[in-house]
């Protein structure tokens, strides 16, 4: 169901078809703007391993906040369109493995990074911190659409502050992130309300639709469905089913029936290390670490 | 017999505070009341549109001084708000350091400093070099006088606005510098206008700054690189003198501007309920 092409790669250009129709010259001027900080002239993609299909590889990566150690030693690889739920205890250190994939660790300072993450074959810290951000996308536990803006520029906020002006093709993505977000239909004849103006439940689908609109291969999500009520819950975690075939998802929850319900590779985490990672129903119905168990039948946490 | 001497007490006290409060408005009520009496034979269509005459001529008014007014207020609006705002934006984005703290102490001083010498100062840097009194100098002058207010309303504001917003822009793959002027300054902007509206409102009424700068001007004289009349020059010039319809006429400027103050304030309080309604 996939409809990315990942297998081959050319030196220059990503020969992933678009699965937004945000067209394809967008796409590839998007890609020839990605140059690694050091001043590389050609952005090369190394082809990686077809049987593995690892989209973000995590290697001893360690996380310093001043004196505190966060995340120690971490290693785990993500695999394309995988569905990738990081759980644990409060304080784990889940959020702030989460904020290092797309470097929103870097927006608070005093934090120090070790270790490597790599991202479609580059090391993270040496690509430009803002051309990451609009392939690895980020969805926050509070919805935050933006103040002053109305639903519609809310949703093409990431196209329009990235140069791209033209009315239809802005129409048009904001139709489609609103579609694949199951926004539309409530919010079709509104747009140009306040995006305050919406419930808890659909600021957080209009979030994630704004995340949608700048074509993320990784989407990432911080405890999306922790401040809204069941029933939107449900609707975030069905969205999540249906984005599955043309991203990959990784969500950190607190919640561990929602892990269960929609990931289908699970990380544990414990006070900064990574105690296990597999798939989710090994990890739930099978864990290898005592911890883990302890933690997933509810004897701490 | 205690409990009667305790209302007893607080009725004394709620007097008291009345009373007080009574008392600060009565220089208000005084002034208004003083201006109005003594202006009125002077307050007249004519008034507005004349030029100033020789004494003893009958008509003269504050034509030139209001436009004068007008065209510096507008000069130092331009050259305080963009400088004001992008301190403002910096004291607020990178202004966590030693640096920061000392821009932001010597603001606060700026605010503080008697108006005259800030008219000294713009004397100085502008006038000596020119070899004349301008326009421009006394916009320098008032800038100057509104540049701290815009400053710290703008970070202020900026720093409002929540943490998470900043995060929701950058997490998309937005700049952080446009996150910051495009989405952060956008949902401040309703606070910093008013804070703009403050200032321009209080540079209206100043007169020390431009006691050495624009100088004044009795004939009808736009341009920038000439000395230009003000209102509040006008006033001052014409209370000196000991000619009594000069007086009236400086009572008559002087309920002018007290009146245009006022409307523009209401006008400020109108506009910031509807920000404060539409924000909410």
């Amino acid at each position: 169901m996939a409809e990315q092409n990942n297998g081959t790669h050319k030196e220059e250009n990503n020969s992933r078809t678009s699965h937004t129709t945000e067209g394809q010259h967008a796409v590839a001027s998007r890609e020839s703007q990605l140059r690694p900080a050091n001043g590389q002239d050609t952005y090369s993609f190394k082809s990686y391993d077809k049987m593995s299909k690892t989209v973000i590889e995590i290697k001893d990566l360690n996380i310093y906040f001043g004196a505190t150690h966060a995340l120690k030693n971490v290693t785990m690889s993500i695999k394309q369109n995988s569905v990738t739920s990081i759980i644990g205890p409060s304080g784990c250190g889940k959020s702030t493995l989460l904020r290092t994939l797309n470097r929103m660790h870097e927006i608070s300072g005093g934090v120090t990074m070790t270790g490597s993450v790599v991202f479609e074959g580059n090391e993270i810290t040496s690509v430009d911190a803002t051309e990451l951000r609009k392939r690895v996308g980020m969805v926050f536990q509070k919805p935050n659409p933006f103040p002053s803006m109305t639903i519609m520029e809310n949703v093409v906020a990431g196209l329009r502050f990235n140069g791209i002006r033209s009315r239809s093709i802005l129409k048009e993505t904001a139709e489609k992130c609103l579609i694949k977000a199951g926004l539309w239909h409530e919010v079709k004849d509104r747009l140009k309300e306040p995006a305050l103006k919406l419930s808890g439940g659909q600021q957080q689908r209009l979030c994630i639709a704004r995340a949608l609109a700048v074509s993320p291969d990784v989407l990432l999500m911080d405890e999306p469905a922790s401040a809204l009520d069941p029933i939107s819950t449900a609707k975030i975690e069905e969205l999540i089913f249906e984005l599955q075939p043309n991203y990959t998802i990784v969500i950190v929850t607190h919640n561990m029936q929602q892990a269960a319900r929609v990931s289908n590779e699970t990380a544990f985490m414990y006070i900064g290390k990574l105690i296990e990672f597999g798939k989710t129903k090994d990890v739930f119905s099978n864990p290898k670490n005592k911890q883990t168990e302890e933690y997933i039948t509810g004897r701490f946490g | 017999m205690y409990k009667q001497f305790r209302y007893a007490k607080n009725w004394m006290m709620i007097a008291l505070c009345v009373i007080s409060a009574l008392l600060a408005l009565v220089p208000l009520a005084y002034i208004l009341t003083y201006t109005v009496v003594h202006g009125l034979s002077a307050l007249n269509w004519d008034f507005f549109t004349n030029l100033p005459k020789p004494v003893g001529e009958t008509g003269g008014g504050i034509a030139n001084a209001l436009v004068g007014t007008l065209i510096m207020l507008l000069l130092s609006s331009v050259i305080a708000i963009p400088i004001g705002i992008l301190s403002g934006i910096y004291l607020s984005e990178f202004g966590n350091n030693k640096f920061g703290s000392t821009i932001r102490f010597l603001t606060d001083v700026m605010n503080g400093l008697p108006s005259i010498i800030i008219g000294v100062f713009a004397y100085t840097l502008i006038v000596v070099p020119m070899k004349r009194f301008s326009a421009i100098a006394g916009a320098v002058a008032l800038a100057i006088l509104m540049l701290p207010i815009i400053i710290r309303a703008t970070e202020e504001l900026i720093k409002l606005v929540p943490s998470h917003i900043r995060e929701g822009g950058v997490a998309i793959g937005i700049p952080r510098w446009k996150v910051t002027l495009r989405i952060i300054l956008r949902s401040a902007l309703p606070g910093i206008i008013t804070a703009i509206m403050l200032s321009v409102a209080r540079a209206a009424g100043e007169t020390a700054p431009l006691l050495f700068t624009a100088l004044g001007n009795r004939f009808w004289q736009p341009r920038l690189d000439q000395p230009i009349s003000a209102v509040s020059l006008q006033i001052f010039e014409y209370a000196k003198a000991p000619y009594e319809d000069w007086h009236a006429q400086a009572w008559a400027a002087s309920f002018v501007v007290i009146m245009l103050i006022l409307v523009f304030k209401i006008i400020i309080r109108i506009v910031a309920k509807g920000e404060i309604k539409s924000a909410a």
